[in-house]
């Protein structure tokens, strides 16, 4: 990555398609699996990780001269626990039940690994500006594989999306498993493979 | 006698029936990643275990005697994962002091724990599961570690069969563990029910 020129449209397109956090790389599973039983959680999400992934991405940048290589994970995970901090809060004060639902993996965004590689790849070696814009892009390619994942799973175990409009016609069994964890594993792994298709299609 | 008792259903309870791993999302990364040996996942499971176990222990110490009912409430995850970091280098100082051999072989998995998200997952529902005993705390995350080994060793297994399989091209690697993992946690969904 840092021997080739970073542009705006390169970081954009990485983050988005050719270096997508979860379908390429594989990294923050665990929330991509957990919070997929609905669309509005799966959002909420996205942007609380955008949220925490700008922010520590700018200041990482910002003080990447200053770190000893050996204290470097630690203090990028303290930058990172204090954004989630400020991110929780804020879900707890305007959104609460989304909070709630939520529950234990917006704190877990701490240890997501989507933002210590980003910090550890790019904010550590960069300006900040191209940080923030690395920061956007990798955080709007996690949403949209979240997204897409969320209406799959929603729309076959409640035949809804937005947990109102209904999508499926009157006669829909809802689907159980959808909601369940299987649900989960199985559709983002046939969603990789997709991906792998068409990769292979284009090449 | 009903106390112990109690304590021996949650200890089945959170290896079996709520295995963090198969119903709450936790420790994928290492799960999916790293599981392709045996061997590897066994040691792997038994750092977490311990490091689980210490930082469970120690971040519910920390929250029921400093920060519950503080101010001092919103710093918890700054609190926990500097715990949590701490654990991590302790265990490495002393594996590497002691069991040398073991330290080579764990490698740069080592100061991954950090990361794993199944040791800040259990801080953080110890919490959330309103848990009000050190006993109750550390037979919890003493479970949730061995059921991670759990989940990771069955994982480690079927992978390494799975390597001999005829897989269609695009699902092999990541897509084929995925579908595998999702198999795994319908299997363990029979356990579901056995306690309540």
């Amino acid at each position: 990555m840092a021997d080739k020129q970073l542009t705006v449209g390169s970081t954009f397109t990485a983050g988005i398609w050719s270096e997508n956090p979860v379908l390429r790389l594989l990294l923050g599973m665990c929330p991509t699996l957990a919070v997929t039983t609905g669309v509005k959680a799966a959002l909420t999400m996205g942007l609380s990780v955008i949220f925490v992934l700008i922010c520590s991405n700018l200041v990482v940048s910002l003080m990447r001269n200053l770190l000893k290589p050996h204290l470097r994970i630690m203090m990028f995970t303290l930058t990172i626990a204090t954004f989630v901090t400020i991110a929780d809060l804020f879900l707890k004060a305007y959104l609460p039940d989304m909070s709630a639902k939520l529950g234990p993996y917006i704190p877990l965004i701490i240890v997501n690994c989507i933002i210590i590689c980003r910090a550890e790849s790019c904010a550590s070696k960069n300006g900040p500006w191209i940080s923030v814009i690395d920061g956007l892009a990798y955080g709007i390619g996690f949403t949209v594989v979240l997204c897409v994942l969320a209406s799959i799973r929603e729309i076959l175990s409640t035949g809804k999306i937005f947990e109102t409009v209904q999508v499926m016609p009157g006669g829909f069994v809802p689907w159980a498993g959808m909601a369940m964890p299987v649900g989960a594993f199985v559709t983002l792994g046939l969603m990789l493979g997709l991906v792998n298709l068409v990769t292979k299609k284009k090449a | 006698m009903e106390y112990m008792e109690h304590i021996v259903l949650v200890f089945i309870s959170i290896v079996l029936i709520n295995n963090l791993v198969f119903t709450k999302f936790l420790g994928c990364c290492p799960y999916l990643g790293v599981s392709g040996r045996l061997d590897m996942a066994f040691g792997m499971g038994l750092a977490v275990t311990f490091v689980t176990t210490l930082a469970g222990t120690l971040t519910w110490l920390i929250d029921h005697l400093f920060l519950l009912g503080t101010a001092l409430e919103v710093t918890r995850y700054v609190c926990f994962i500097l715990v949590i970091a701490g654990a991590v280098q302790l265990v490495e100082m002393y594996l590497r002091k002691f069991f040398p051999t073991l330290y080579e072989a764990f490698g740069i998995f080592l100061p991954l724990i950090t990361t794993n998200c199944v040791i800040l997952g259990l801080c953080l529902f110890l919490n959330l599961w309103q848990v009000n005993d050190i006993l109750m705390a550390v037979v919890l995350s003493f479970g949730a570690g061995i059921g991670f080994t759990m989940a990771i060793c069955i994982m480690a297994g079927i992978r390494e069969n799975l390597a001999l399989a005829d897989v269609p091209e695009c699902l092999q690697g990541a897509p084929i563990t995925l579908i595998t993992a999702g198999l795994l946690t319908l299997a363990f969904m029979g356990f579901a029910g056995m306690i309540k």
